[in-house]
């Protein structure tokens, strides 16, 4: 339910923050999803698949996540910007 | 080769370099101009403590017998952080409003400030840090073992003995640096600082280990690779429910850790570090775990069989005469012990002294919550409890004996840790969170916990005799301790994280579920899961009587002398005042509680302030009577309302009724003056010409003429004083009624003859009802008639129209007759119509008839005898009168 007081359609930059705040929330459910999909692969050691390479993968997915967060936590750091008075005009970005 | 000697010595500058470091911080901060310690890296660096030496040592040993499974132990905690926005965050964020000082502090402070929580918390987590601590030392002791070995071949040092000095050092330091001040906030700097370096130390030393194998050893990453593929490793198989179980409970550990709590969430001075611990404290696992496979893989190829995968990291470099590289890994293996066994302790420390130690005291000695010295009471509690949490790991060192496998004691710990999960991810998220669910779900789940892991892990026959393990207790299988319910086959610390967890959770959940919280439980639990809404103010203090005095002296035992003077300085200069002593309003003893808090811990700065203002806490029962009391007043203010009004409905009639009395007695008066006139006028004339008479002779038609006038004037006399004679029995109700069966249309036809005499030239248009009016009726005929009479000359005279008309109504109701006699004429204002019943009424001088104003009187009081009524019907378009009377009349004996 929508707290009186604050509007129904965000300017762009709050939007995009919002946003920004989702995707700080899925990324560990997708990171998890990543980290679980070695339990489907086939075991290791029947000749198709070498242990070195679910290294690789894993130290990979391990990297790509921490950039992520890098990517999302720059803009979230901060704390809520004051709410722009209902006449303040969006920020042109 | 290094030798021994200099190992210790190189050992003891670096604690020495430690304490200076600290201490120099520690000097800086109370100067307050130390920009840095406030950066996120900083804080990033103090996270590290995760990494204890069971990471530094264990993660190779780890990994060598178990492959990439180590790595579940660090992929945990990189989705916890990488994933902070969920928790972190809002732990964070009600440590800093809420003042947390611990975890025991925090899951007590949701739950009503319930110290049973707090001792309980407390307690899982001593239990549960124990054997990690001894781990620590554990692991100090055998890589001084490794080296004296490698330097002189003598036998190793007395390993009691070298793992007593570590603790007394470890205990030392921490005592010196943990326990310097008692911070507001619970903050050690000098500590952090130190924690910090060692972060930076253990970094180091581990990647230059990797280095010097991956690129010394080893051809580069591709010959680690293929080297790899060719070790033992490559044997290894992931196992579905470890891999998962093992990230769990690492995410959970790190949230749960005492530890980790103390520098993640306490010492946070700043809530935007963690949006960069978020990528750089998963940055610095995966630096710290990127080199642990090729170490392993290298160890497990070069060093010849049996050697101990643990220490890896240091008979690698020792054995290929890297001495230097050797001394780096064991100053980090050192620097990774010590920051742990350090935040550990006082971590504990504090727990045991806000949540067991304290309120010991105060309820041992009440009166001294105000006037001892509570300060020195605390930190004296607090170093016991330091070096009571290191002896105890000391203890459970010599006592197991030292398990050759490091990863199985950490993970016994993680799981002990994890206990809090449920309470604490509870407490954030779920308002329905109780105290009682609380205390169920960790003591249910922290009792599997010891029964199917801790317990077992001092090896067979050793707590629990190995038949009770094979068998269950009592010969009862399905409590067997490692295949509780009878699911055997699952691996031992999965089973019971598994269970423990489970069943913690669903006790928890039916707990809560089933009870109702406490006020105070309420009040908190709004504020913690609603943390992040502003305002959302947890104050409790709904009637204070303190002495601002009692206060300080109280805020000085615990906070010193100078910040307690500080701080009511500042709070008397908000309220506007001056000097020291604000007044005690509830705002300012909750900050003052959350202030105390910070030092004490919620349930003892509670329980302290309530005895400083002489007030119990706020308890159920005070509250009820708070709400008996407003119910009372609630109730006795509507009685007073409905009072009041009937009061004013009263005022109001009367006020009607005098003003209708007022103009009674105006419109008597002025009947009186009318009467006489009435009376005089005709008495004139009939002394006039009886005069007339008496005096002269005349002729005989004229002297006729004359008796003819004096005869009418008599007769008009008579008539009006037999109307007011009869309206005087009539009003007595002394009236005789001769009851007839008549019919109505003959009495209408009497009274409109009669009627019609009076001005018979005006031509009204008479309208009746013939079939209504065929009606037999039982009444005083004569009497009734005389109303209608009254009506239909009323009409008559007033209605004074061009053509004017008559209709007369008449309906059956019942055992009830109404005749409505409705003329076209200018009716009765308003006003007037109240009045036009009453003796003497008459509506203006202009339209007066020559009556004297008692047609209606009569009326109203003939038809009052007659057993009906007569009233006036507004908006008929003309006056309009309604005359009901029954259809049988019974005169009542």
């Amino acid at each position: 339910m929508r707290r009186p007081g604050i509007p129904l359609f965000l300017a762009r930059r709050p939007y995009r923050r919002r946003r920004r705040m989702d995707a700080a929330r899925l990324l560990p459910l997708f990171g998890l999803f990543l980290i679980m999909l070695p339990i489907l692969w086939e075991p290791v050691g029947d000749g198709g698949r070498r242990v070195a390479q679910d290294g690789i993968y894993l130290f990979g997915v391990w990297a790509g996540l921490i950039l992520c967060a890098r990517i999302l936590a720059r803009g979230l750091a901060d704390p809520d910007p004051p709410p722009p008075a209902p006449s303040a005009r969006p920020d042109g970005d | 080769m290094v030798p021994f000697n200099i190992l210790v010595l190189v050992c003891l500058c670096y604690v020495a370099s430690l304490f200076v470091v600290a201490f120099v911080v520690e000097h800086r901060a109370a100067g307050r101009q130390v920009p840095w310690l406030r950066s996120p890296l900083v804080y990033t660096l103090s996270l590290s403590i995760y990494c204890t030496a069971w990471t530094f040592y264990g993660a190779v040993g780890y990994a060598a017998r178990s492959g990439l499974e180590f790595a579940t132990i660090y992929l945990g905690p990189t989705l916890v952080f990488v994933g902070w926005w969920w928790v972190l965050r809002k732990l964070v964020r009600i440590g800093r409003t809420q003042r947390v000082t611990s975890i025991a502090d925090l899951i007590s402070s949701r739950y009503g400030k319930s110290n049973t929580l707090g001792v309980m918390v407390t307690v899982i987590s001593v239990v549960a840090a124990t054997p990690y601590i001894a781990l620590q030392l554990q692991s100090v002791t055998l890589s001084f073992g490794v080296f004296a070995a490698a330097s002189d071949g003598s036998a190793l040092p007395d390993r009691a003995a070298t793992a007593f000095w570590v603790a007394v050092g470890l205990a030392l330091f921490t005592v010196l640096f943990g326990t310097r001040n008692l911070d507001a906030n619970e903050r050690h700097h000098g500590v952090v600082t130190a924690i910090a370096v060692e972060a930076v130390v253990k970094l180091v030393a581990l990647l230059g280990v990797g280095i010097f194998v991956v690129w010394g050893l080893a051809d580069g990453p591709a010959d680690i690779f293929a080297r790899i593929d060719a070790s033992p490793l490559a044997a290894w198989e992931l196992q579905p429910g470890r891999w998962a179980g093992l990230i769990f409970l690492a995410g959970a550990a790190v949230l749960c850790l005492p530890r980790m709590f103390q520098v993640m969430v306490v010492e946070n001075v700043d809530e935007r570090h963690l949006g960069t611990a978020s990528w750089a404290f998963p940055l610095y696992l995966f630096l710290m775990s990127l080199f642990v496979v090729p170490i392993a893989v290298m160890g497990l190829e070069r060093l010849p069989p049996g050697t101990n995968p643990d220490l890896f990291v240091l008979t690698l470099p020792l054995s290929e005469g890297q001495g230097g590289l050797a001394m780096l890994a064991f100053l980090g293996g050192f620097s990774a012990a010590t920051s742990m066994v350090i935040v550990a302790s006082i971590a504990l420390a504090t727990m045991v002294s806000n949540h067991i130690v304290m309120p010991i005291w105060l309820r041992l000695r009440p009166a001294q919550a105000v006037s001892g010295d509570v300060r020195r009471i605390v930190l004296r509690a607090r170093r016991l409890a330091i070096c009571g949490v290191v002896a105890l790991g000391y203890a459970y060192f010599r006592l197991s004996g030292g398990s050759e496998a490091l990863a199985a004691i950490g993970l016994i710990s993680f799981a002990g840790a994890a206990q809090v999960l449920p309470a604490m991810m509870g407490g954030i998220f779920w308002r329905g969170a109780t105290r009682v669910g609380a205390i169920a779900g960790l003591s249910l789940g922290s009792a599997v916990w010891l029964w199917t892991l801790y317990l077992p892990s001092f090896g067979p026959d050793a707590v629990i005799p190995a038949q009770m393990m094979a068998e269950g207790p009592f010969g009862i299988a399905w409590l067997r301790p490692q295949a509780l319910f009878g699911i055997a086959g699952m691996d031992p610390l999965i089973h019971a994280v598994f269970w423990s967890l489970v069943l913690n959770t669903a006790a928890f959940c039916v707990g809560s579920l089933f009870t109702f919280p406490s006020p105070v439980e309420r009040v908190q639990g709004a504020a913690f899961v609603n943390a992040f809404d502003e305002g959302a103010d947890a104050g409790a203090w709904l009637r204070g009587k303190a002495e601002s005095e009692d206060l300080l002296i109280l805020s000085q035992r615990i906070l010193g002398e100078d910040e307690a003077l500080t701080f009511f300085e500042a709070e008397a200069r908000g309220q506007g005042k001056v000097g020291f002593l604000p007044d005690p309003t509830p705002a300012f003893i909750d900050r003052l509680e959350r202030r105390l808090s910070g030092s004490v811990g919620a349930a003892t700065a509670h329980a302290m302030i309530s005895q400083g203002l002489g007030v119990a806490a706020v308890s159920v029962e005070d509250l009820m009577a708070v709400a008996n009391e407003t119910a009372q007043i609630v109730e006795a203010s509507a009685r007073l309302e409905a009072q009041s009004e009937e009061l004013s409905r009263t005022a109001r009639q009367l006020r009607e009724a005098n003003a209708k009395l007022t103009q009674l007695s105006v419109q008597k008066d002025a009947f009186l003056s009318q009467i006489s006139h009435e009376l005089r006028t005709p008495m004139t004339s009939i002394r006039a010409f009886s005069e007339l008479l008496i005096d002269g002779e005349m002729p005989p038609d004229i002297r006729s003429r004359h008796a003819r006038i004096i005869n009418d004037e008599a007769i008009r006399l008579t008539r009006l004083l037999d109307d007011l004679l009869d309206l005087g029995v009539l009003e007595n109700g002394t009236v005789q009624l001769t009851l007839e069966l008549v019919s109505l249309r003959v009495l209408l036809d009497r009274a409109l003859t009669v009627a019609g005499s009076l001005q018979p030239h005006r031509d009204f248009t008479i309208h009746r009802d013939a079939a209504a009016e065929n009606l037999f009726v039982l009444t005083d005929p004569d009497r009734l008639t005389q109303v209608f009479i009254n009506l239909f000359s009323n009409a008559r005279k007033y209605a004074t129209g061009l053509r004017p008309e008559l209709r007369i109504a008449i309906r059956q109701r019942g055992g009830q007759i109404t005749v409505d006699v409705i003329d076209n004429g200018p009716g009765i204002p308003q006003a007037a119509q109240a009045l036009i019943f009453e003796k003497f009424a008459r509506l203006s001088d202009e339209s007066r008839a020559g009556g004297a104003g008692l047609g209606l009187a009569i009326c109203r009081e003939v038809m009052a005898n007659l057993g009906g009524s007569i009233t006036y019907l507004p908006g008929q378009g003309g006056a309009a009168f309604r005359v009901t009377f029954p259809l049988r009349l019974q005169i009542a004996a």
